[in-house]
Formats: C-alpha cells, structure tokens, sequence
C-alpha cells in the first residue's frame, strides 16, 4: 500500500522527467522519423511516401558515404581502444601513489579545451605552412612544404584524439577493480602473456571497453567539426550531408531522411556491440 | 604485466617509451596552440617572430584587432555563457530530480523509464539538434502558415540552442548525482526522522549537503559541456551566434592568432573551472 504522500512525491518527481524525456527526446524523433515519410510536391502541399529513402539509394553520393562513415567511425574507435589500453593498463596498474593521480590528470588536459580548439590544434600542426611541415624541412628530410591535412589519416588522428578521454577513463575504472590474483593465478596455470589478457584481462575490462567504445563510436560517428576542417574533397562524413539538407538546402524532409539512417546505424552498431559482448546498456552506462 | 610478474628490460623501456609518445601527442596540439597566441606574426605558424600581446589587446588600429577589443567574438563569448549558465541550472536541477526518482523510488515500469533516460547517450549529437529543429521550428513554421501566429521562441535560436544541449546533459548530470547519491547512507536520514526532523527538513539538511560536491561537479561539467558543445549547437543556432560556432566561421575564412587567443582564454577558463570543481570534492 502506498501512502499519499508516496503518491505525491512520486508524481513531483516523475512530471519533470517525463516532460525532459517526452518533450525533448521522443517527440522530436518522432516527428523526425514523419517528416522522413513526406514527399513535398509544392510549397504548401505533401504527400506521402517513400521518395526521400529512394533517393538515398540511388544516389551512390549518399550512400557511400553513409557506408565509409560507419567503417572508419568503427576502425577509429578499434584504434582508439588499441591506444588507450596500455596507457589505462598502466595508470591503473602499474604507476602508484602520486604519480597515478598525475597521469591520471594529464590524460584529463586535453578535455579542458573544446573539439573546435583540438582539431585547431591539429590544424597548425599538420598543414602544409604548418609546425610538421617546417621541421621536416629543418631536418632535411624533405625539401618542400609537406600537405598532411585534409585527407583520411588526418580525420582520424583529430578523431581518435577526440576519444581517448572518453576510453581511457572507464578502462580505468573497471581494471582498477580487477584482482590481482586472478592475473598472477593465469600466469601460474602457464599461460603466456597473450593467454592471460585474452582469457582473464579482456573478460574482465569487458564492461569498461564497451561503455568506452560506445562513447567513442557515438561521438566519432556524430562528429561534424572534425571531418569538415581536417578532411579533404574525397572525406566527406555523412553528417555533413545532413547539415546540407537542413541548413544550407532548406530540405528538411530530405534531412531528416538521412537523419533517421544514421541514427538508425548508431542504434544497430550499439545494439550488436551489446548482444556480442553479452553486455546490457544499463550495465555499462549507468 | 603486474607487479609481481617479471618483465625485461626491454618490454620495460618500450612501454616507457609508449608513454612519453603518448603524452606528448596529448600535450602536443594544445601547447602549439597556446605558443602561436603570443607570435608577432600574422599566421599561427613558423618562424617564430617575436613575443606579443597584440592578439588580446591591439585595438584595431595597426590592422590588427586583438580578443579583448573583437567585439563579434566577445558577443559570441556572452552568448555562450548565458547558454551555459541556463543549460547548467536546468541540467542539475532535472539530474538531481532523476536522480532521487531513480534511486529513492519504486515504481512500475521503472526499468524502461531508465533505459529511457540513458537513449539521449547512445543518439548522435547532430541528431539530437535536428530533431528539435525539425519538431519545434517545424511546428512555428505551421503555426505561422496555418494561424498566424508567430512563436519566435521555437525558431533556431538560443531557445532552442538551450534544449538541445539540456536533452543530453541531463543524463549526464543525472548518473553523476545518482553516483553520489547511491552511497548516501540512508540511517542517518532516518536518525533526522527519529529525531523529529519532517522527510524535507531531513533533506534540506542531512541528504542534500551529501549530495553537495556532486552537485558542484555536475554543475561544472555541465557548464563546460555546454560551453564546448558544437554538433547539437550548430543545427539549432539563429542570429546571436555561440563562441565555437563564431570561431568556426572564422576558421573557415583563415586562421589568425586571434583564434590562438581565444582558444588558450577558453582553456585557462576551463582548468580554472575544473580545479575549483576538484577542490570543492576533496
């Protein structure tokens, strides 16, 4: 039996979220999803139908770059877990007392600074009258101004550098947790070094790699900033092709066409990380 | 690979050495960034040409307009502040709401009302801006056509800047207090009933102060977040531009050291920040 007052309080608390969830989250992408089943036939008059989505597919524009998206959003986010692994590994691990806190901060630096002010960053770096460029030159390792941004390695050093936060903090979470004995228990049942990071580590940081990876993968796949400045003419990233169609085309149905299949890619590449990892979304984000 | 495993020395110094690598690629691009904000020079890049402040204080007269006297970039810093400041009250305020729902209370249907409340993280966050785009400047737009009627507040704008960036930070703000809270140990809020305190009194004056440092930590990641957000912020914004979209459009011109100033200001801010948040949780 509840009290009134239980009552009472369950409703205060329960009308604001709802509100923040509905008004916010589900109207909207509904409405998105609607708008995506619209064909406009004049300026005040809609149809309905399925033109927006033939249009994705006919024009190979769209969607080798929604495929190229999702590739190279799942390898920087591979890469991403392959550099923050052993730095994680050590913090948690190996590093002790004052200089674990450190370490710990110095991976935190970078993020006191916005993505714009990174890839910025990155910018001055690796264009061509950039800081690279003039040391090769010093060192007499090239005789010319070198170009190394605008192409795909470079989208992918801003973006894996955009991550790293966002990997290395729950990896140290979960093997901070980890007992030691379990390691030395591997070592002692003859298990090589492989052995035991597949057998008994991997298993173990599985929570953390995958609420890592779907941080990464969320904000790699959704990223807008980082492709346009740091790519070439042949990067596109698919989110830029939805800011074309709302912003610049003013084609809203078209958008949100495009809008609706990356977010339905996001959902099924989080979905099938969890079903293959055996890990549930509640476990690893909340 | 722990302790008490041994290792070579070999391994031992590779993985030292992996380190620094590591290390100095965090370091590397923030601290090029913050060097050229001092070079007399017109281009953020080398040869190092001499120290100057001229790219915070020049008045515009010698053809060069410092930070401090941008008046299009210190418009576009105000408007993000007062974004962030909103975004940040109404963030914590519904993440300790959910938070206390979530932890403190049972219900039916509670388990997908969670599940709910973590969807705004695994969304991308152009995503996120288009669909309010689509929904509330869609219905200003019908409303307008249909009734005359005319809802300024839901056109792209700061509006609609504010609730796209709260839909996403309220699930952060909301796992950070509900963190805190989970570790409350709930006698001594039964000890203040005993003692004859009313459940709010109890609140106000044993649960809350425990909530306290995770409250100030919620509130400076919102804040910061909010501040730093470009991808939800660039599809929503109207006239009054925010600071990372203002720099956007003014890298994609060219770049001058003036982006170099803004950007090593915004990082002195930001560590500020997140040292004070620090400080406030020891």
């Amino acid at each position: 039996m509840k009290s009134p007052a239980t009552r009472l309080s369950l409703i205060l608390l329960l009308t604001p979220f709802l509100l923040w969830i509905v008004l916010l989250v589900i109207l909207p992408h509904l409405q998105m999803l609607r708008v995506s089943f619209q064909v406009r036939e004049s300026w005040d008059t809609l149809s309905w139908g399925l033109e927006q989505y033939a249009n994705f597919f006919s024009e190979s524009y769209y969607w080798r770059t929604f495929v190229r998206t999702g590739v190279m959003s799942l390898f920087t986010t591979f890469l991403t877990l392959l550099i923050a692994f052993p730095i994680a590994w050590y913090i948690a691990r190996l590093a002790s007392g004052r200089a674990r806190g450190l370490l710990f901060l110095a991976c935190l630096i970078p993020f006191w600074a916005s993505e714009l002010v990174r890839t910025y960053g990155w910018m001055i770096l690796l264009r061509e009258s950039g800081l690279f460029s003039a040391w090769l030159q010093a060192l007499g390792w090239s005789d010319g101004p070198v170009e190394m941004l605008y192409n795909d390695a470079a989208v992918i050093i801003g973006l894996v550098y955009n991550g790293l936060l966002f990997m290395v903090v729950p990896l140290v979470t979960t093997l901070d947790g980890m007992e030691e004995n379990l390691v030395e228990a591997g070592y002692d049942l003859g298990g090589g070094h492989l052995t035991v990071l597949r057998e008994v580590v991997v298993p173990w940081a599985m929570p953390g790699i995958v609420s890592g990876c779907i941080v990464v993968f969320m904000l790699t796949l959704g990223s807008y900033l980082t492709p346009t400045l740091m790519g070439g003419k042949d990067s596109a990233w698919f989110t830029q092709q939805i800011f074309t169609q709302f912003i610049t085309r003013f084609n809203w149905e078209q958008g949100a066409a495009l809008g609706a299949l990356l977010l339905g890619l996001s959902s099924l590449i989080v979905w099938a990380g969890l079903k293959l990892t055996g890990q549930s979304l509640r476990k690893v984000m909340g | 690979m722990i302790p008490s495993v041994p290792r070579t020395r070999l391994f031992d110094a590779l993985y030292l050495a992996y380190l620094v690598a590591f290390f100095i690629y965090l370091a590397l691009p923030l601290a090029v960034t913050a060097v050229f904000a001092f070079n007399d020079a017109p281009f953020p890049s080398l040869p190092w040409q001499g120290f100057t402040m001229d790219w915070y204080l020049a008045d515009g007269t010698a053809g060069r307009t410092g930070l401090f006297h941008d008046d299009t970039l210190l418009s576009a810093l105000w408007t993000s502040t007062r974004i962030a400041l909103w975004v940040t009250l109404v963030s914590v305020a519904l993440g300790c709401i959910n938070a206390v729902l979530f932890e403190r209370l049972e219900f039916p249907g509670k388990e997908l009302l969670y599940l709910l409340m973590l969807l705004p993280l695994v969304i991308p966050g152009v995503i996120l801006g288009v669909s309010i785009l689509v929904f509330y400047s869609g219905m200003a737009n019908d409303l307008s056509r249909q009734w005359g009627i005319e809802l300024d507040v839901f056109r792209p704008g700061l509006t609609l800047v504010i609730m796209g960036q709260v839909t996403f930070i309220t699930t952060l703000t909301t796992l950070v207090i509900a963190a805190r809270l989970r570790k409350f140990d709930r006698q001594l809020e039964e000890a203040a009933l005993n003692l004859g305190a009313t459940p709010l009194v109890a609140w106000f004056t044993v649960t809350l102060p425990w909530l306290a440092p995770s409250l100030f930590g919620a509130a400076a990641m919102a804040f910061l977040m909010s501040f730093e957000n470009f991808n939800t912020t660039v599809m929503l914004t109207g006239s009054d531009t925010p600071l990372t979209v203002a720099l956007f459009n003014r890298l994609r011109e060219g770049s001058t050291p003036v982006l170099n100033a803004v950007a090593l200001f915004l990082m002195v801010v930001s560590a500020l920040l997140a040292l004070l948040s620090v400080r406030r949780n020891r």
